[in-house]
């Protein structure tokens, strides 16, 4: 049994501790936005906020955040519209869409740590997320817009 | 002739035993009926809660999840392996029986109740450093706990070394007795962290490499040593790490786990944190006023700006594609977290190439970071890394090459495959 948070929740969950926190998040909590895509933390699809910082989940034992704020793709905005997500959709950023949790959560710690990313940063910060339909470029341009939206909002 | 020869090797062998007996032999002390309840002070036991965060007695007298101060952590050390005992005032099987008196004994002088010699596992050879009163505080404090019987495992160390009574023979060669003495040319604050780090928090323990028989080197104070698995770095000017520990870093590190120039504390270290954490400010300011000192941070502090500036050029490395195999993984395994941009580096986002485990001759620091991850209570508040162990051998060991390459200017590690398999092994315990 490990207690944690999930999105703002207090739960305890039943998984064994060396369960991925990915398949707790999924298979036991039933969110289904976090995605698995590789299974050794190589492509970020499965990437989550723990104590509000990207992780990979497939590769956390979910011992390893027993007591720790994890926030999904569900929790990062109540309303679906955090700034990047608002963006996602305005630059029509995914094809496909299956790494898009995983982009958008891995984003929203880059802006967190860099308000005013460079492409430099974002390649660096975003280059472990990999996206098979090739979206980089809106991607990018997405972030970069969600960037300016945060920006002006702090400065307005 | 024969029968004299064989008299006199005889006496001399009665009378060997018998000096033996005479050094080794320590009284019992008698036992007394465990203390009631409330029998001390209550800011004698707050006082000693912090004495015992100071030398962090939890982390070597619980075993992980079990009972706190019941003992049974094994320390596997080279001679054998040493469980570690309860400390809680259970009659039976911990210290309920123990006067102030044997406790004191045991600390200054390694000699348990019953008058055996205790294992310098047991550093007894720092605790004899504690003053009076402090030593009061803390038996008040380990006596006021829950009793829990939990039954010392047996060690494994092996004949003759586990005849106690030849420990007697390593005290009289290496254990200097006495409380500590004040360096009256330094100030205040300076001994005060002296103190601490000498006595109660045992730096050297860890930090300083041990002989053939297992006791610190007094010519190697804080030289560095390989403790649990993990390379204790210099705490000397032979810190391998970029930038100079000064006052203000080693007070940051002590106080919360971790600085954006230095890096996290793991393993051992984040548990010595952990113990810390119940000091007031000015005792880590005085224990970061000591380690200055005796890392000469004043004279090694130079060009801090370049080798930032360098660090974090180096920091950028490997963003883009290259067909090196450990850039490849850096790119898709560590860069989202641990990349920085200039002006300096977030404390959140551990800076490579400024942290020591990249720096030092040792890659054993990196391996076991990169196996087994850092807890969120561990280095970095607020902050995680998951274990990589997945990866294999080669993939870790071309990382590690990579990294060390690219991020410091020192000559590479040898051997780095065969060094993760070996420290993987030594993890696993197989």
């Amino acid at each position: 049994m490990t207690r944690l948070t999930i999105n703002d929740r207090d739960v305890t969950v039943a998984s064994g501790e060396d369960t991925p926190l990915l398949w707790v998040i999924r298979d036991e909590l039933g969110l289904t936005g976090t995605k698995f895509g590789c299974g050794i933390g190589l492509c970020g699809a499965c990437t989550v906020h723990v104590d509000g910082r990207a992780i990979r989940s497939c590769i956390t034992p979910v011992a390893a955040v027993a007591g720790a704020r994890v926030t999904t793709i569900e929790g990062l905005d109540p309303a679906g519209a955090h700034p990047l997500q608002k963006a996602w959709v305005e630059t029509q950023a995914p094809q496909c869409g299956y790494c898009q949790s995983g982009q958008i959560m891995q984003a929203a710690t880059l802006l967190k740590d860099f308000p005013d990313p460079s492409d430099r940063d974002i390649d660096a910060v975003m280059g472990g997320n990999l996206c098979r339909c090739m979206a980089y470029v809106r991607i990018r341009k997405a972030i970069k817009l969600a960037a300016a939206q945060i920006g002006e909002h702090h400065d307005g | 002739m024969f029968r004299r020869v064989l008299l006199a090797v005889l006496g001399l062998l009665v009378l060997g035993v018998a000096g033996l007996f005479a050094i080794a032999w320590r009284p019992a002390i008698a036992p007394i009926d465990p203390p009631a309840p409330g029998a001390f002070a209550a800011d004698r036991i707050a006082r000693g809660e912090v004495l015992a965060g100071a030398g962090y007695c939890a982390t070597c007298h619980t075993v992980p999840g079990g009972v706190r101060y019941a003992g049974g952590y094994a320390m596997r050390t080279a001679f054998g392996t040493i469980h570690s005992t309860n400390i809680t005032p259970d009659p039976q099987t911990g210290i309920g029986r123990w006067s102030e008196a044997a406790f004191v004994r045991a600390m200054r002088s390694g000699v348990a109740r019953d008058g055996s010699h205790l294992f310098p596992a047991f550093p007894f050879d720092h605790f004899t450093r504690i003053t009076d009163q402090d030593l009061g505080d803390l038996y008040a404090y380990l006596m006021s706990r829950e009793p829990s019987a939990a039954a010392p495992k047996p060690n494994t160390v092996p004949f003759p070394l586990n005849v106690r009574a030849l420990q007697a023979g390593w005290k009289l060669l290496f254990l200097r007795q006495g409380p500590f003495t004040p360096d009256r040319t330094r100030d205040e604050a300076w001994n005060r962290g002296a103190y601490l780090a000498e006595g109660v928090s045992h730096c050297g323990a860890c930090h300083t490499p041990r002989n053939a028989v297992g006791a610190e080197r007094r010519d190697a104070a804080y030289a560095s040593a390989l403790i649990d698995g993990w390379q204790a770095p210099a705490l000397t000017d032979a810190n391998p790490a970029p930038l100079a520990w000064t006052e203000e870093a080693l007070y940051a590190y002590l106080r919360s786990g971790a600085t954006a120039e230095h890096g996290s504390a793991v393993g051992s270290m984040a548990e010595v944190v952990h113990g810390l954490s119940k000091l007031p400010d000015a005792d880590i300011r005085a224990l970061a006023v000591y380690f200055a000192d005796v890392g000469r941070a004043a004279a090694r502090s130079g060009d801090e700006r370049t080798v930032l500036a360098g660090a974090l050029a180096a920091s950028g490395e490997g963003t883009r594609q290259e067909t090196d195999r450990g850039a490849g993984l850096y790119l898709a395994a560590c860069a989202a977290c641990h990349y920085n941009r200039a002006p300096a580096p977030l404390l959140a986002r551990p800076e490579l190439a400024l942290n020591s485990a990249l720096a030092g001759d040792d890659p054993t620091n990196l391996i076991r970071v990169v196996l087994h991850g850092v807890g969120t209570d561990d280095g970095i508040p607020g902050a995680m890394m998951p274990p990589f162990a997945h990866l294999g051998d080669a993939e870790i060991a071309s990382l590690a090459a990579y990294l060390r390459r690219t991020r410091t200017g020192r000559a590479p590690w040898p051997d780095l495959e065969a060094k993760v398999a070996e420290v993987r092994r030594l993890d696993t315990g197989t």
